[in-house]
């Protein structure tokens, strides 16, 4: 049965679900929300688990990272500064391998400063060596929190997660969703058993001691395995969730590609209206397709070139940029599809601080793409933006 | 070092194993033939890497002296840090440029 859900409300359950052990937290907006039903779980018997309040995000990581080091199964939520007050002990969680899972509400970095959506928090944590999956719907907002849990305990894996919802436009707004019954959870997660444990008098061992020149290397090397690894695990407990619950996941999902000369790829919650526009596009008979990335990291390069081998242009939506050089995703599928003619990529930066992203802003995403099908057209395009306003105080 | 998941410690005083000699730029040496005795340098040593060598034959100012525990620098660990250089009451250790 499907209940009306807020995004937020969407990670809740799934971490109600997952039968956390530990929440520790700080409330930040868009994600207040997450923390709230926690606690309200846990004073209602209905969660057993521990809710610690602390006084920063700095915290609130460093807790979650002492509570998976005892094994317990630890889940957080946290946006924008939040996200970056965490950002050094990120690195630590990953490093000592913890399956700690966190559900984000994607949120703009001040300054100035905003509380709404776009992707500059996450993926400014893009190198931390944590999982990054990016949730088009409520409904895989849960889901992917859940199968988050899955993917980062496996034994070949053992790396943290973190699941993006886009600030309010999910966050905030109702959808159906519908919420698996626990025992079909419980089957599906079983119980979290960690490599080690700390206070374990039986098998005591050094946390997060030192590693010197001489072995430091070979740790990041491990990590690097890890997200190979990760990579074939999240395919494998993709499909397992799929023949569970009947919903079908991949770390790319392509529609209307095949005969496509044009591909846009989204990630989060502006698929839906790309989906809508080429939908309406395609009736024009206009050959659209889309492109949805769920996956980030590990970034899906195989996929990615099986899906675009014979296209003729991609427009790469970016709802964040990299000051210097222009979208994160741009520059990844810029990487991945290096030494191929085709297809030509193009840039666009959009939506960022929360301003929406609708038919228009894809309608003149596409004059611009179809351009480029002919001619050489800007790498990176700032769409919706008043430049002349900006061009003339910068004094250009 | 036993590569693990997570840079876990499994075993306990690995840190033998680091020998952290290496680091030395100046190196203390004591001169028994003027050496008390006192344990001060034993006393003071951070790290520690200076030990009690018991029936000893290192030579002493005197006769009586031999008998008692002498201190040695384990240079394997010593870092240079000077401190017993510095505390010894009868200077007997001289600080000298680590050539290596």
């Amino acid at each position: 049965m499907k209940t009306m859900l807020r995004g937020n409300e969407s990670v809740a359950y799934a971490f109600k679900l997952a039968r956390i052990d530990v929440f520790p937290m700080f409330p930040i907006t868009p994600s207040t929300l997450v923390p709230e039903m926690i606690s309200k779980f846990v004073a209602n018997g209905e969660l057993d688990a521990e809710f610690i309040p602390l006084d920063s995000e700095h915290s609130a990581i460093s807790a979650a990272i002492g509570a998976s080091l005892k094994g317990a199964r630890v889940g957080t939520a946290t946006a924008s500064q939040g996200l970056a007050l965490m950002h050094e002990i990120l690195f630590i969680a990953s490093g000592m391998r913890l399956p700690i899972v966190m559900g984000i509400g994607n949120r703009a970095l001040s300054a100035p400063i905003n509380i709404w959506c776009d992707h500059q928090d996450t993926i400014a944590q893009r190198d931390t060596g944590w999982l990054q999956f990016y949730a088009e719907s409520n409904q895989e907002g849960l889901d992917l929190i859940l199968m988050a849990f899955k993917i980062s305990e496996d034994k070949r894996v053992l790396l943290p997660s973190m699941v993006g919802l886009d600030a309010f436009v999910l966050t905030h707004t109702m959808e159906p969703v519908d919420i698996p019954e626990q025992s079909k959870v419980d089957e599906f997660l079983g119980e979290f058993k960690p490599n080690y444990r700390i206070l374990d008098t039986k098998n005591p061992a050094t946390f997060g001691a030192f590693g010197s020149p001489r072995h430091y290397m070979e740790f990041k090397y491990a990590q690097h395995l890890a997200m190979q690894a990760a990579s074939h695990v999240i395919d494998e407990v993709f499909e397992e969730f799929e023949r569970k619950f009947g919903r079908k996941y991949s770390k790319i999902t392509e529609e209307f590609t095949e005969d496509a000369d044009i591909v846009f790829i989204t990630m989060g919650s502006c698929t839906g209206t790309a989906r809508e526009f080429i939908k309406m596009k395609r009736k024009e008979g206009k050959k659209i397709g889309l492109i949805k990335l769920t996956v980030f990291r590990p970034f899906p390069k195989d996929e990615l070139r099986k899906a675009l081998k014979g296209k003729k242009v991609v427009a790469v939506v970016d709802r964040n940029f990299s000051p210097g050089f222009g979208g994160a995703v741009y520059g990844e599928v810029l990487a991945t599809m290096y030494g191929r003619d085709e297809p030509k990529i193009i840039d666009f930066i959009v939506g960022l601080g929360g301003r929406d992203i609708t038919f228009d802003t894809f309608e003149k995403i596409l004059e611009i793409t179809e351009k480029g099908l002919e001619g050489s057209v800007e790498e990176i395009n700032w769409i919706e933006v008043d430049k002349e306003a900006v061009e003339k105080e910068e004094m250009i | 070092m036993k590569i693990t998941r997570g840079a876990v410690v499994e075993e306990a005083g690995n840190s033998i194993e680091n020998k952290t000699g290496t680091w030395r730029t100046f190196k203390p040496i004591i001169d028994y033939n003027k050496c008390i005795r006192c344990m001060v340098c034993w006393e003071f040593c951070p790290e520690p890497s200076i030990y009690k060598e018991d029936g000893s034959e290192k030579p002493a100012p005197n006769e009586a002296l031999k008998k008692l525990p002498v201190p040695v620098i384990d240079y394997d660990y010593c870092k240079g840090c000077g401190i017993c250089v510095n505390e010894c009451p009868v200077k007997a250790i001289e600080f000298v440029k680590e050539v290596k």
